[in-house]
């Protein structure tokens, strides 16, 4: 097939970017649309110019390295789908395809399409931990946990840190990131005796980097393409108001 | 230099690892703070290691190229984590994990590393339960099991098909706990590109920084080298884009040994290749050979679609050949098999290179909520890849590079050839001699991590002397000068062809004589075509941009040349090895059935190369002695 690409060039942190178009004639498919950018990367390489830049790395949906906003679309047209799943039988032969990084101010765009996601690791270094040292772990099997709680933290745990939850709210907020590990953990026996702090920490971390508070609007959960559900935000809510109504200090 | 000691402890295997903790050197408690250890990856092996040695009160930097730790190629390990704790009660041991895994590595692995996994194991899954790992778990809230390849017992600890995300989650969890602590140092988006060493011993190395394109130096008293496996030779593998030998072969390049570099799995379940625009390779877990049944049509010209063929006119040939394991026989078997029907005529599809993977039976008795439970995320892949519903229609594939079992060799602390150096994870060779059971590298990754390097990196510190060193030392500038010539020489070049050109067609010989089945001619033809790549690579490569911004085209110059490098290496050591092991099939060695045949009276033994500059590198061999296992033709029948 034909395709129309519009994709955002931006030289470095400093400079400003914009839009350039370019052309592609024999796209199959069959490719996943990082192929296609790798397609096109090999001809500006042939024609002397300087390839897209884009972050990417398993090609299999679980690292949450790719990230770009596809026509509008945090990973593009696919639900519950990494950019590196999306596969071009999704467009037709003719379309025009708009592709810029993640808008956020807490994600700084640091060339092309690849923008600094650190501010995740720092939320994580606030209280996205269970303080365990090696070597002190009792039995695994000696607290029982349901098996629907397991599920649940399992569900809220799958989530694969790419951002696209930021892309996507009009916010920028990282509720729905936060809130999958504060989830996890609310739901395991492990996170019982941190919860209070884990949950106040982590959102005052979030403030801290820039991101935007969560209006509900739920457009993170329909961009996530590992499912994490807005229940989790729900569950983070309470878990704060609980949190604060009890806290001594 | 020949080979140095293993350091093997002595005395009853399972006693090994009890002793020889009582006899390493402590560093006391506030000690500790005293020393810098610079941790290279941030996967299983990294993560876990910098994690638990910053626990110990050492001051850790951890280094990895990916923009967060949290993205190590760990993250994409899918079945699940073998541990020797026998919950379903059906006769799993320490001695078991370890008998199965020596077996299954075709005798080519040092028992008493073997046995300290095996051991370990059990303290894994305490471990990453206690981080909140969320395992997979029955209705009584007990950890559930499934089984894995070349094992009769249920072993294998699991997190739906995303158990390595969870893992390296979980390791990752307790790094940025020491983050937010101060004792790790976080530097990603770094490329480590090359080993300082004072006095013979490793104190530092150097990094490019991949956001600014600048080169840094970081001095520490050990360095520990996690940086994973070396499957991207062959370009198209299971593994993540950035996969890479570069680590390793510059520690080699500065006089670390490199052993058994042709120990390469291929794994028999990957989505097949489809196009030359193909970037990567699929895998579809082991675990579904649990539930999956591996067939072909039995005539070579059946060119109905699968649901149309009678049970009656399909040859499940793992089931056929290997009664006592049937379909879940270790994957240098399974992927064999899959090939010797390919070659007969009978593949399917439309390249005839892929055999159905089948779950009608496994639906029809358990209904397709059962299947979904277990391997939902996977059949949602298949179907994304494929635009095929595998509910409905058996998968079709094919075997694909998968895992490296060679790598920097390390004796029995871990610890390389050179003073200060040790290699954890994928990156070292040390446990899965010629094939890895499924679901050990991951028990192998964290045992390393967790439970191995924090003792043994301690002893090194305790009895070396160490002058302090910083980076202004001399030695980091000249180790740097080379790593920017070398950098400036990639960038002047200027040729014609991408970086990407010439990794296919080296991914191409590599696949072709040094894949599943490999004879010395193919390998001579090998070691030449790869030295013409490379001539041609140095002379004609473009590398776009300059090298002071995020420039992805240079970091895969960088990583293409090693591989360039490496290739050959690998070559040589396949044909070197006289007999068919494991993964390394020589066409020339196989018996009456078409299996592996050892040489045990020549070939008993790790190949460890030596670097030579402008020669031939030196082929030692460390003899592997068997005490507590008798060596047998391995039998899955
Ligand atoms: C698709 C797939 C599925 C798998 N499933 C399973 C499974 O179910 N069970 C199992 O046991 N095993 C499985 N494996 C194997 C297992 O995942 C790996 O062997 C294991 O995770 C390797 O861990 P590691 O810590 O050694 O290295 P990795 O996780 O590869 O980490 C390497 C680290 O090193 C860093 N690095 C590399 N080079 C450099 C450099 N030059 N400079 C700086 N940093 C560098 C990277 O950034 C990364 O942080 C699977 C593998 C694949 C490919
Ligand atoms: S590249 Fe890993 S999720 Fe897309």
């Amino acid at each position: 097939m034909k395709l129309t690409l519009h994709i955002w060039r931006q030289a470095d942190a400093n400079s400003s970017g914009a839009f350039r178009t370019y052309e592609l004639n024999d796209v199959s498919e069959h490719m996943s649309f990082l192929e296609m950018l790798d397609v096109l990367n090999e001809k500006l390489i042939t024609d002397g110019e300087e390839p897209v830049s884009f972050d990417h790395d398993c090609r299999e949906g679980i690292c949450g390295a790719c990230s770009m906003m596809i026509n509008g679309q945090a990973h593009g047209p696919d639900r519950k789908t990494t950019t590196c799943q999306l596969h071009m039988r999704k467009f037709k032969s003719g379309d025009h395809i708009w592709i810029e990084p993640w808008r956020a101010n807490a994600f700084p765009v640091i060339r092309d399409l690849v923008v600094d996601r650190t501010a995740f690791d720092r939320i994580m270094q606030a209280g996205g931990f269970v303080s365990v040292n090696t070597g002190n772990a009792p039995d695994a099997n000696a607290n029982m946990i349901p098996k629907q709680n397991a599920d649940l933290a399992f569900d809220a745990a799958t989530c694969i840190g790419c951002g696209a939850c930021v892309a996507a709210c009009k916010n920028a907020s990282a509720m729905l990131f936060v809130s999958a590990k504060v989830s996890q953990y609310a739901l395991l026996p492990q996170g019982q005796p941190e919860k209070k702090q884990r949950v106040q920490k982590m959102l005052a971390q979030m403030d801290q980097e820039g991101f935007g508070g969560c209006t509900n609007t739920n457009e993170c959960e329909a961009a996530c393409p590992a499912g994490i559900s807005v229940d989790n935000i729900a569950r983070l809510n309470r878990e704060f108001v609980s949190a604060v109504l009890t806290s001594a200090d | 230099m020949s080979l140095p000691s293993s350091k093997i402890p002595n005395g009853p295997i399972a006693e090994k690892w009890t002793r020889h903790k009582n006899d390493l050197k402590l560093v006391a408690p506030n000690n500790k703070r005293k020393y810098d250890i610079l941790v290279v990856g941030t996967g299983l092996a990294g993560a876990s290691a910098a994690a638990s040695l910053a626990e110990l009160g050492y001051n850790v930097k951890a280094f990895c190229f990916q923009d967060s730790a949290r993205r190590a190629h760990s993250i994409a390990a899918q079945g699940g984590i073998n541990a020797a704790k026998n919950y379903p009660n059906d006769g799993d041991s320490v001695w078991r994990l370890f008998y199965d895994t020596v077996k299954g590595g075709d005798y080519r692995a040092r028992e008493a590393n073997v046995h300290r996994l095996a051991e370990v194991s059990a303290n894994i899954i305490d471990q990453c339960v206690a981080q909140g790992v969320p395992f997979a778990r029955d209705y009584g809230g007990l950890l559930a099991n499934r089984t894995f390849g070349g094992a009769q017992v249920s072993r294998t600890f699991y997190a739906r098909g995303q158990t390595g995300q969870q893992l390296l989650l979980g390791a990752y969890s307790a790094l940025m706990r020491q983050v937010n602590k101060g004792k790790v140092k976080l530097y990603s988006r770094r490329e480590m590109i090359d080993l300082v060493q004072v006095d013979g011993a490793a104190r530092g190395i150097i990094v490019r920084n991949l956001t600014n394109g600048k080169l840094e130096r970081y001095s520490g008293h050990a360095v520990l080298l996690c940086t994973g496996g070396y499957g991207n030779v062959y370009y198209l593998s299971t593994n993540a884009m950035g996969c890479n030998v570069t680590a390793a072969w510059r520690c080699y390049k500065r006089g670390a040994y490199f052993a058994n570099p042709c120990y390469t799995q291929i794994h028999p379940t990957c989505i097949p290749v489809s196009g030359d625009y193909q970037s990567k390779l699929t895998l579809m877990s082991e675990s579904l050979r649990n539930d999956g049944r591996v067939w072909v049509p039995k005539r070579d010209d059946d060119r109905r679609r699968p649901q149309e063929i009678p049970d009656n006119e399909r040859d499940y040939y793992l089931e056929r050949r290997y009664p006592a394991f049937g379909n879940m026989v270790p994957r240098d078997v399974a992927s064999r098999a899959a090939k010797e029907r390919c070659d007969a005529g009978f593949g399917i599809g439309e390249t005839g290179r892929a055999v159905y993977l089948d779950f009608g039976r496994a639906i029809q008795e358990q209904g397709k909520a059962a299947i979904e439970a277990k391997y939902g995320n996977l059949f949602h892949m298949y179907r994304k890849i494929t635009d095929e519903n595998p509910y409905e229609v058996p998968m079709k594939i094919y075997p694909a590079v998968h895992y490296t079992m060679g790598g920097l060799w390390v004796d029995y602390n871990l610890q390389s050839t050179i003073p200060g150096l040790y290699v954890l994870g994928e990156a070292n060779f040390s446990d899965h001699g010629a094939n890895r059971l499924g679901a050990s590298a991951l028990m192998q990754g964290l045992a390393d991590g967790y439970f191995v390097a924090p003792y043994t990196v301690g002893d090194h510190l305790a009895s070396t002397k160490l002058e302090k060193v910083d980076t202004d030392h001399g030695a980091f500038g000249e180790i740097e000068n080379e790593a920017q010539a070398k950098i400036d020489r990639l960038l002047s070049i200027q040729g014609s062809r991408s970086v990407d050109s010439f990794h296919r067609e080296l991914g191409i010989a590599m696949w072709d004589y040094c894949g599943m089945a490999r004879n010395a001619d193919g390998l001579r033809e090998a070691i030449e075509k790869i030295q013409k790549i490379r001539w041609e690579f140095w002379e004609n490569v473009r590398v776009t941009g300059s090298g002071g911004q995020l420039n992805q085209e240079l970091e895969k110059a960088g990583r293409v040349a090693d591989f360039l490098e490496f290739g050959e290496l690998l070559a040589k050591d396949a044909l070197a090895r006289e007999e068919s092991c494991g993964g390394h099939f020589r066409e020339e060695h196989q018996t009456a059935e078409n299996e592996a045949k050892r040489d045990d009276d020549n070939f008993c033994h790790v190949a460890a190369w030596e670097y030579k500059e402008d020669a031939e590198p030196v082929r030692h061999q460390e003899q592997l002695v068997f005490e507590n296992v008798k060596l047998t033709q391995r039998s899955y029948k």
